[in-house]
């Protein structure tokens, strides 16, 4: 599904990501670990074209993310606030992302109906704009978002980070159920080791640009991760 | 003492480490150059105006000491407009080693620095200066301007106490209006008390110590004010309003664009800054009032440019804007299915409806005859063809995120200049009048008009074309845009 190919990004001659040669195919859930500035927020935002490639390129189901935008309407995700927006309520962020991608209110209703208890009554009918919610329900509201109109390419970065415990085992639910659907390919970001390799057929580990580990996930994968990271 | 100068290199840094700032040495260079002529022309008017009135037989200290009661209204009321408080800058000196109390005497002493102060020494200085070599007392000019300056402060520091107050503008702004209108029609004369306190500033020796005693009076207040206010949840807040969830069911019918709407509807409504600047776009409606007038001093040619102007108010005010509106959700628009020719278009739409609209507020110039309501639909025209693409062109370069919660700033906002959004702003004004002096040499006013109508006409034909290429623009300036609209003012 998605193809990476000599990929790099350097800022004044500094390279911050170097990736040769990456496939994920359809249907797989692909776990992006590392520490700060490992890389990952980069790779999402070149594979989103928020930012350009110096070299290489990403093709996203057989489009070249730079050169055209058609990987949009199968291509969902959620970053951080700034895809969410302010001075609208959660119901009409919603609906405006419906509309765009092309579902009435009711298949937005029902979708919402759905995802009831993630939301746990802080959400929904809470007279409040999204500017005004907590940081954990903002993310709420992001990552629902993006399901939205049955997306194939989902991506999520730092999902869990900002969410109370209970909202991150529902989420860990929600993510399975996604990773279980053929049809679905969802990247997540993470720097929670755990979390990552619960949800994620294969986690891939950046390090200052570089992948440094490429595993399906198995029983002793997060033990490997672990002596990796550990100090 | 070491401590304000590290706040002052931080206010240094954020200002010059902004994003339009740093762009290049040339605008740098260009906006050193409109800044000393700006001071420049201030300072020529301080010192024409005492002669200028002499020339007509008034004592100019007199005249000026009448209107003096107006000047400080009106600075105040563009205070409560413009004049923005930062307090938001403060949080994060809360919880480093830090006195609470040099932490509000230099937020304080910060707003003193401000640009609305400041201009105000450029006519009062070269004003005094001239009373002086005009061999007026030096003891009784001395206190005069010190009073002067006392009122400026106090002003000041009226509006840092007012500053969350939000219908006070109009209420100071009603007051104006009502008391000039009260003394041109001859009921009552607020002169009549103000100039002789004003004049006693000046003559009666001592009295000027009544602002001074004022201002630092004033000036505990709102240290003491702030001083108790320093917290979160308090005067550090922010307010949060009660939302309501609007459907605009009846926006589904267009389509995409209808979305599009919905969003730019709310966007308007919900946001102070957005309220403030189509607020400001009424305005020009009236702007024609004072080109139009019979006896107006103005030359006829300029009659085009007041018609540009009035039907424009929205596409000057907020069109200039584009896209900076979407700038804190700008990724999301970026990855969303949404095409920039559809995200354009909706833009374009919204500016020309705006513009219809104005339009047809206008139709009361019809009183003053056909010939100016001609003018204001040849220019409406002119708007819709022209002026509608180039303000989207120059959308393409603009790179100021715009902080949608803060109302200040709509207007001169120092970091917002950008030598290219300029230089193709040009002919949205200079272009029509141009055509119409042409067409009125070559033939008559009318034939003017016909000239810029059609050039608006031909504009619009090409619509598609242009589209295209702004477009292009765009695509090629999105990644320097993100780029920047990450930064937050």
């Amino acid at each position: 599904m998605i193809q990476v190919n000599q990929l790099s990004k350097k800022y004044n001659g500094t390279t911050v990501l170097h990736i040769d040669n990456l496939s994920i195919p359809k249907g797989q859930s692909f776990g992006l670990v590392g520490n700060n500035g490992a890389g990952k927020t980069t790779f999402f935002s070149l594979l989103l074209d928020l930012i350009q490639p110096t070299t290489g390129e990403i093709v996203n189901n057989e489009i070249p993310v730079h050169t055209s935008e058609n990987w949009k309407p199968f291509t969902a995700s959620f970053l951080d606030e700034s895809f969410l927006i302010g001075y609208l309520t959660p119901e009409e962020y919603f609906y405006f992302i419906g509309d765009l991608r092309g579902q009435n209110k009711a298949d937005v209703d029902a979708l919402l109906a759905k995802h009831q208890e993630f939301f746990n009554g802080e959400i929904l009918n809470n007279k409040k704009y999204l500017r005004d919610l907590s940081k954990g329900n903002q993310k709420k509201v992001g990552i629902i978002a993006t399901l939205i109109g049955n997306p194939e390419v989902i991506i999520l970065d730092e999902p869990f980070a900002n969410l109370d415990p209970t909202t991150v085992n529902r989420l860990k639910k929600i993510i399975k159920e996604l990773a279980d659907d053929p049809q679905v390919t969802i990247l997540v970001s993470s720097h929670d080791l755990q979390h990552t390799v619960e949800v994620c057929d294969r986690i891939v580990a950046l390090n200052k640009g570089e992948v440094v580990k490429d595993i399906v996930t198995s029983a002793e994968t997060l033990q490997e991760l672990e002596a990796f990271f550990a100090v | 003492m070491k401590l304000i100068q590290h706040f002052l290199s931080l206010e240094w840094k954020s200002f010059s480490r902004s994003a339009s700032f740093g762009t290049n040495v040339a605008i740098k260079i260009l906006m050193a150059i409109l800044a000393l002529l700006y001071s420049f022309a201030l300072l020529s008017m301080g010192i024409g105006l005492f002669y200028g009135l002499k020339e007509n037989r008034l004592d100019p200290l007199v005249q000026v000491n009448t209107f003096l009661i107006y000047y400080f209204l009106f600075d105040l009321t563009i205070r409560f407009l413009w004049q923005k408080i930062p307090v938001m800058n403060i949080r994060p000196l809360l919880i480093l080693p830090i006195k609470k109390s040099t932490i509000v005497h230099f937020s304080l002493g910060k707003t003193a620095l401000s640009f609305f102060n400041l201009m105000h020494f450029f006519f009062f200085v070269p004003f005094s200066v001239v009373l002086y070599i005009e061999n007026y007392p030096v003891d009784s000019i001395i206190s005069w301007h010190l009073a002067m300056f006392s009122i400026v402060y106090i002003n000041n520091f009226i509006n840092v106490l007012f500053s969350n107050k939000d219908n006070l503008f109009g209420i100071l702004l009603a007051i104006v209006v009502v008391l000039g209108g009260l003394q041109r029609y001859g009921y009552f004369n607020i002169t009549d008390y103000s100039a002789p306190f004003f004049e006693g500033l000046f003559h009666t020796p001592g009295l000027f110590l009544l602002p001074v005693g004022l201002l630092l009076g004033l000036y505990k207040i709102t240290y003491d004010f702030f001083k108790n206010q320093l917290y979160l949840d308090a005067g550090l807040a922010t307010k949060s309003a009660i939302a309501k969830t609007e459907n605009l069911n009846w926006l589904n019918q267009f389509g995409t664009l209808g979305t599009f709407f919905k969003n730019d509807i709310k966007l308007i409504k919900r946001n102070k800054r957005s309220k403030t600047t189509v607020g400001m776009s009424i305005l020009f409606l009236f702007y024609g009032l004072i080109f139009f007038r019979e006896n107006s001093h103005q030359p006829q040619v300029m009659q085009i440019f007041a018609g540009i102007f009035v039907s424009g108010g929205f596409l000057f005010t907020f069109g200039q804007f584009v896209p900076s509106w979407d700038s804190q959700y700008y990724p999301l628009m970026m990855t969303q299915n949404i095409s920039y020719k559809n995200y354009l278009t909706s833009k374009w739409w919204l500016i020309v409806i705006a513009t219809v609209i104005s339009t047809i507020l206008c139709s009361f110039y019809i009183y003053l005859g056909w010939q100016i309501y001609l003018t204001i639909l040849a220019g409406a025209i002119y708007n819709i063809g022209i002026n509608s693409h180039l303000v989207l062109y120059a959308g393409a370069y603009t790179k100021t995120p715009i902080d949608l919660s803060s109302s200040k700033g709509a207007f001169g906002d120092k970091k917002a200049f950008n030598l290219q959004t300029t230089l193709i702003s040009l002919p949205k004004i200079v272009l029509p009048v141009l055509l119409y002096a042409l067409g009125k040499y070559i033939e008559g006013p009318n034939t003017g008009l016909a000239l810029v109508a059609a050039t608006g006409i031909l504009g619009f034909a090409f619509r598609d074309v242009v589209f295209t290429k702004i477009e292009k623009v765009y695509k090629q300036e999105k990644y320097k845009t993100i780029q920047a609209y990450k930064q937050n003012n």
